[in-house]
């Protein structure tokens, strides 16, 4: 598959457009040209190494809304077997924007719920751009009782603009759906382990993201409002979305110094869309370090740690009159 | 006044005098059906519209003040208060905002929670001071919800709160998207310890608090045409790109369609929430 090059990184589209056209004049030479081909080669990753060193808040959410970036859907067939999808929320209907269901991480049989977008026009639309209606979470959370009757540890994948905006889902309780889910999460008797693997958006992520491990891949973002949503209540201009993405400290390193996230899965250079099986293999290990920890402890201190662990979020400070 | 002032027909007095008599905001006009009302009079309706109906927003305080029986007060997690973790600058710096909103509300950030009475049953409620930054929920809306549903734990009272928010704090990044969680997760334990929890929703309830605990009560009751919901009605029409429905998002719109428990009018809401939670509680009946 060609890769899609974003706004940022045209210097190194530039570069590997020249290796494809020596490449593919290589075969009727009559010089040997692999030299140069491969001098190039390293200087476009170099130029990657740079460019990727020092991106900015923005940048990331351009490679974490990448259209090429590995969904749901790629990693329930890289990193897991015997994946048996499970469908709707036995009460309305059947959301596409949030798939899930039973299968076997090395072995071990869990539930998987994720966020899921669309790769082309018709995917995307029919995957309503990875935003869910109320029965999605409603679905998530059926899913989630049924992992804890069974005893099963959840992996969620977290990849959502955010909760759809429309006027059934307002009709239909998104704002209950998704507090349900976070009031059920915060207590359900089932280890749960939340990746955020490209946008975290909002109460929509959140969702389907109260657990024992958040991890967060290393280009993905975390963010209470989009950068955009953002900037046009605050800026009052959509123009000022990478100002307002820095302000609003949506990146993995950022997320880990806050405390709100536990381990950040670094990507294969370029981000996990340019090596999507080293992607996968990177959170493979994470997984099972995350996995084999959750699973040391007896489920009620990982319940009581959890407890602990929503009950210190936030940061304040406290006036002792 | 003297009985010889009293004595002298309105039109002698001075008028500068009675300007100067006359405070700001002696008569108001009815947002709703632009009747001319005289202040006091709203006031003892508790800002609801005698001609209309028409439930005005009112003020953290007032709201507890108008709720909790005046004896027994008590303020929980007062001394909580906003710190600056992302160096956020939009227009304006976050310290500068809050400034502002101290300044305006006389509030320290935008809820107040308070232990009591109502009706002789002892209670806590909170309630959110829109005017503070839109009562947008931060570090410091959550440790006091937190800290109020504590309270109610070990006082074995339920626990109210009044909604007026639109939303989680953009300011604070992703810790105030995390107070979503971290109230919702409160609530586990004030249901394990078979406390109830009471949710009034008021004009406006958006956003992340709408997504999270306001819509977790054991009894979710609202104010008459309050605003309800999760995206705002500009964002939908934007998005969906349609004129929205007549009373869209409207408290009675949301009672239609099975989201609330029932609607009440504010000057019924202390008797209906004791009756409520005496029979939630397993008490007798509130003496009155």
């Amino acid at each position: 598959m060609k890769v899609t090059f974003l706004d940022f990184e045209q210097p190194i589209a530039e570069l590997e457009a020249k290796i494809s056209e020596l490449g593919s004049m290589q075969g009727d030479a009559a010089l040997d040209i692999s030299e140069e081909i491969a001098r190039l080669k390293k200087k476009s990753t170099a130029l990657t190494k740079q460019i990727y060193g020092k991106l900015s808040a923005w940048q990331v959410s351009q490679v974490a809304r990448h259209p090429q970036r590995p969904y749901t859907l790629d990693y329930l067939q890289s990193l897991f077997t015997d994946f048996e999808e499970l469908h709707g929320d036995r009460a309305y209907a059947d959301d596409p924007a949030i798939v899930g269901g039973v299968a076997r991480f090395e072995g071990d049989p869990v539930v998987v719920i994720g966020h899921q977008k669309g790769r082309d026009t018709k995917d995307r639309q029919y995957r309503n751009f990875g935003m869910p209606r109320p029965e999605g979470y409603r679905k998530a959370l059926r899913l989630m009782r049924l992992a804890e009757k069974f005893k099963l540890p959840i992996f969620t994948f977290i990849d959502t603009p955010g909760a759809y905006p429309g006027i059934g889902a307002e009709e239909r309780g998104q704002s209950e759906a998704i507090a349900r889910n976070l009031y059920v999460m915060a207590e359900l008797r089932t280890p749960i382990i939340c990746t955020v693997i490209g946008e975290g958006g909002s109460g929509g992520a959140l969702a389907i993201g109260v657990g024992d491990r958040v991890l967060m891949l290393q280009h993905a973002t975390y963010s209470v409002i989009s950068p955009e949503g953002c900037a046009s209540i605050l800026w009052k201009s959509a123009d000022k979305a990478s100002t307002a993405a820095e302000a609003l400290g949506i990146t993995a390193p950022r997320l880990k110094g806050l405390g709100l996230v536990d381990v950040v899965v670094e990507e294969p250079l370029g981000g996990a869309h340019r090596d999507p099986e080293a992607m996968a293999e990177n959170l493979r290990e994470a997984f099972e370090h995350a996995l084999r920890e959750v699973r040391e402890r007896p489920l009620n201190t990982l319940l009581n740690e959890r407890y602990a662990r929503l009950m210190g979020y936030g940061k304040f400070k406290e006036n002792r009159a | 006044m003297s009985w010889f002032q009293k004595l002298i027909p309105p039109k002698i007095k001075r008028r500068e005098e009675a300007r100067k008599v006359v405070p700001e905001g002696l008569w108001s006009k009815c947002p709703s059906c632009e009747t001319v009302l005289y202040s006091a009079d709203l006031e003892n309706n508790l800002h609801v519209c005698p001609s209309c109906g028409h439930h005005n927003r009112i003020s953290a305080r007032q709201r507890l003040g108008l709720f909790l029986d005046e004896e027994g007060r008590e303020e929980i997690g007062a001394t909580v208060l906003p710190v600056d973790t992302l160096k956020f600058k939009d227009s304006k710096k976050y310290p500068d905002r809050l400034a502002d909103a101290v300044k305006e509300t006389q509030e320290s950030d935008a809820l107040v929670v308070m232990s009591g009475k109502v009706e002789g049953l002892p209670m806590v409620a909170a309630a959110f001071e829109f005017r503070f930054m839109g009562g947008s929920m931060g570090s410091v809306v959550g440790e006091r919800f937190v800290r109020g549903v504590q309270a109610a734990i070990d006082g074995k009272r339920p626990f109210v709160c009044f909604s007026a928010s639109g939303g989680a704090r953009m300011q604070e990044g992703l810790l105030s998207l995390m107070q979503m969680a971290k109230t919702s997760a409160a609530l586990t334990q004030l249901a394990a310890n078979r406390q109830p929890f009471v949710s009034v929703l008021t004009d406006p309830t958006m956003g992340g608090v709408s997504a999270s605990f306001a819509t977790l009560g054991d009894v979710i009751i609202a104010e008459p045409n309050a605003l309800i919901g999760f995206a705002g009605p500009r964002v939908i029409e934007q998005t969906v790109r349609e004129k929205l429905p007549e009373g869209f998002q409207r408290a009675e719109f949301l009672l239609d369609h099975g989201a609330i428990d029932l609607i009440s009018d504010r000057r019924e809401l202390r008797k209906t929430i004791a009756r409520l939670c005496t029979i939630m509680q397993r008490k007798q009946p509130p003496k009155s």
